[in-house]
């Protein structure tokens, strides 16, 4: 068993001590994907033997709804609404332009782990369409330019020196 | 009739009316400095937590002791940011388009100095002696009655003092007088129907639950509002959640329930964070739990999340999905009201329908019945989105026609463009043309019209949109949402939407059209479920509205909007390109557009070309140089690119 698979089994035996053990199998899924970001293998076996259940019908549940990953996510999460209002404002610009700046479809993470892409169907916030999340932060009105400058803006994040630290020559 | 006098305090819930005044007047008394800034999801993707920051900020500095608070939505979505600032000496000031700097501004200003910056001033929240204009002054207000938006916007959902200070579970406490046979009474007299789009009288769905001989009955809200387009439930959780755990106990008298459920969806996160403090609270309050107000009732909710499944708004789907397992409608009957959730008698019932119990009960039945139409009572919320100047949630009475709800109150159609057609009802319901415009909004017309109620989702098309390719973008979504229980829906939702795809890539016969027609009618009648009786309604109304567009794509390959990429080129006008500019070959994201050599204007090499339309909203509007050309045939030759300059292609 490898380091991760340890720490998921470890987790899933507390968490069926505590209160939510009587939970329903997608309550379990929901917490075990919020601690550690997507459902892995070792996961979902292990799920299914403290639920007496097999392991068919707890993939058979996590594939039927949209909200289980079975990859981790990237660091930063991307979601791009597909919902009516934005689709009439044009979300599919919006996404084939994240696909061409990250070079990874629909469901994929970049190399780096740092960006993964996923389409959500509606987030409700159809008067600022077309709508993308970014991590928790739902970003309206998008354009393909909007995308450039977030990209940027992380990438300026990633190079910024510690506080304190002294400056690289070459940056200046 | 039954008569309907005002409250008696007859249980614990007058003291807690007198202790929530108590806080009103902390905040919104004459002596009181408040700010509530509007902070529901669409608020916040328009920028509101770094005004809501801002405001905090400014307020310790200048040191004033103003309580600044986070409220939901008001419903005027193309306003946000806003926020409501209320000082001793003025009513309560609505301010809209807000960004940190203003907010920092109006502080000092308002608070601080006595401007009130009426520049960023949208109106009062009441009428006053200022003769500030109210927000009951604006337009849109002549045709709009908010009784299920009555509070939304105005406190703060995490603050339920607020929101009993504002009326919450004033019908709570009628409740207990009626008791449940009176209360199924006045439901049904009210008329009141399923808000969810189905439109099914809730009196009727709750006297049959009563009615049953098992003793453990569940009620659950249904929020998994999964129509894309709508957004009226997720504001009504993130404002107002204490209207909907009002009705949820009402509900639960009624049936004689012990447990409840508030179902929502996976997409909504603040709606589940602040429905789960609004539940908390209500616990701390008495509301729920053991002996209700001191009734003798006891009763507590919980939250089930959804997983992202559109299929789950369906009754039965719903109640498996809280179990558990996969969402799959099951045959009916038995009805859920028979048995529903564990295989007990159980309630469904939308946000909306919940959030009408409770005045039904305070000002009587009669009241809820006095707008409307003979069969539709009440009003209706919508979210009108799309091509609309104005977007943003609108609650109307029954009755009200499309024209004046689009044309009215969202102000029509943005940028001088045509009004093509109108989308209600997300992927069940259909496309409406001009022509239909007149069409009185409720239940029962809508449907005849070919499109449906819905969930209340509206959006707004214009000429730039192509109904073929609307058509299949919402089979693209069934297709995908089907859970594929039923061939039908499984199979032959696959099929239409393999068909409207060859349309739009204009390699369509018109042999399909007919086709369509024919799967349109076998998958209604062999579905078991909503989701798939109504899937080819998008297709069908944009046939009987739109067929010569369909015609058009086949036909002469050309989309009218320019919009399906394969029948749709972008050309650089020639006479009209500014030479000198490059605003477009930046824009490029495949380094298409070239410099002629000869003419130094630019030009699109089509080979590389994906359509992204960058190009055009990068030409500046004093050159609009670039074009749609559909259908192809009707492209100028372009040059060639020079040899040198072509990039090499990885």
């Amino acid at each position: 068993m490898t380091e991760e698979e340890q720490e998921v089994v470890d987790w899933l035996g507390e968490y069926f001590q505590g209160e939510d053990r009587g939970k329903s199998l997608i309550t379990v899924l929901l917490a075990l994907q919020e601690r550690f970001g997507y459902l892995s293998r070792k996961g979902m076996l292990d799920v299914a033997r403290l639920m007496g259940m097999s392991a068919a019908n707890v993939y058979g549940v996590a594939t039927f709804y949209n909200r289980f990953r079975f990859n981790p996510p990237g660091r930063h999460q991307i979601k791009v609404c597909m919902g009516t209002a934005c689709h009439i404002k044009r979300s599919d610009k919006i996404l084939d332009h994240w696909m061409r700046r990250l070079e990874i479809g629909v469901g994929e993470v970049t190399a780096d782990r740092e960006y993964g892409l996923e389409r959500v169907a509606c987030v409700g916030c159809c008067t600022l369409a077309p709508v993308t999340v970014v991590g928790d932060e739902v970003i309206g009105n998008m354009s393909t330019s909007k995308i450039d400058g977030i990209l940027l803006g992380h990438d300026l994040a990633r190079k910024q020196p510690v506080a304190g630290a002294p400056r690289d020559t070459e940056d200046a | 009739m039954v008569a309907y006098d005002a409250i008696r305090a007859g249980t614990n819930y007058a003291a807690l009316v007198e202790r929530a005044g108590l806080a009103e007047r902390a905040i919104v008394g004459d002596e009181a400095y408040s700010i509530l800034v509007g902070t529901a999801t669409c608020g916040r993707a328009a920028g509101a937590l770094p005004v809501l920051d801002a405001f905090r900020e400014q307020v310790a500095k200048a040191g004033i002791e103003a309580r600044v608070m986070e409220a939901g939505c008001m419903g005027h979505c193309y306003a946000e940011p806003m926020a409501v600032l209320k000082r001793p000496g003025y009513p309560g000031m609505v301010y809209h388009h807000l960004n940190p700097v203003i907010a920092r501004n109006l502080v000092d200003n308002f608070f601080l100095g006595d401007d009130p910056l009426l520049e960023f001033f949208l109106g009062a929240t009441e009428s006053n002696e200022l003769m500030m204009p109210t927000l009951m002054d604006l337009p849109r207000f002549g045709r709009e009655e908010r009784r299920l938006m009555r509070r939304t916007g105005s406190y703060d959902p995490g603050d339920i003092l607020q929101a009993v200070a504002l009326g919450a579970y004033a019908g709570l406490a009628r409740a207990f007088e009626l008791g449940p046979e009176s209360i199924i009474a006045a439901v049904n007299e009210s008329g009141l129907r399923g808000m969810g789009g189905a439109g099914f009288p809730t009196g009727r769905k709750w006297a049959a639950c009563r009615a049953q001989s098992e003793r453990e009955r569940y009620i659950i809200c249904n929020a998994d509002e999964g129509d894309p387009g709508a957004f009226m439930d997720r504001t009504i959780l993130e404002s107002d959640p204490h209207a909907v755990i009002e009705g949820l106990i009402i509900g639960a008298i009624a049936i004689g329930a012990r447990r409840g459920f508030v179902y929502v969806r996976a997409e909504y996160p603040l709606a589940v964070e602040r429905m789960r403090r609004a539940l908390d609270d209500a616990r701390r309050e008495n509301l729920l739990g053991d002996d209700i107000l001191g009734a003798g009732f006891s009763f507590d909710v919980e939250i089930a999340e959804g997983a992202g499944a559109f299929v789950c708004g369906e009754s039965s789907a719903l109640m498996l999905s809280i179990e558990g397992k996969r969402g799959m409608p099951r045959v009916r009957p038995p009805q859920s009201v028979e048995r529903g959730l564990f295989g007990k008698p159980t309630v469904l019932d939308n946000v909306k329908s919940l959030a009408n119990i409770g005045p039904i009960l305070v000002a009587g039945p009669e009241n809820f019945g006095d707008v409307g139409t003979s069969k539709s009572k009440g009003t209706a919320v919508f979210a009108l989105a799309g091509k609309i100047v104005n977007p943003g949630l609108v609650e109307v009475p029954m009755g009200t026609t499309l024209r004046e709800l689009i044309f009215d109150i969202g102000g029509g159609v943005p940028g001088g463009k045509k009004f093509k057609a109108v989308q209600i009802g997300g992927p069940s319901g259909g496309c409406l043309p001009e022509s239909q415009l007149d069409t009185p909004i409720d239940f029962d017309k809508l449907s005849a019209a070919g499109a449906m109620m819905g969930s209340g989702g509206m959006v707004v098309l214009d000429e730039d949109n192509c109904m073929v390719e609307t058509a299949r973008f919402f089979l693209e979504f069934t297709q995908d949402e089907s859970c594929g229980k039923c061939t039908f829906c499984r199979i032959g939702t696959r099929h239409m939407l393999d068909i409207l795809e060859k349309i739009v890539r204009g390699d369509g016969s018109l042999e399909d059209i007919d086709r369509l027609e024919e799967l349109a009618a076998e998958i209604r009648d062999g579905s078991l479920c909503n989701l798939g009786k109504t899937a080819p309604n998008p297709v069908l109304t944009t046939l009987r509205f739109f067929r010569e567009e369909y015609e058009e794509h086949i036909n002469e390959k050309k989309c009218r909007a320019r919009v399906c990429n394969e029948l749709t080129a972008y050309y650089i006008l020639p006479d009209k390109c500014a030479r000198g500019c490059d605003a477009c070959v930046g824009s490029c994201p495949v380094e298409a557009i070239f410099t002629s050599p000869k003419k130094r204007i630019k030009v699109i090499d089509q080979s590389l070309c994906t359509r992204c339309d960058s190009c055009r909203l990068a030409c500046p509007t004093e050159y609009n140089a670039v074009l749609r050309i559909s259908p192809l045939v009707e492209l100028p030759a372009a040059e060639p690119r020079p040899d040198g300059d072509k990039r090499e292609q990885s």
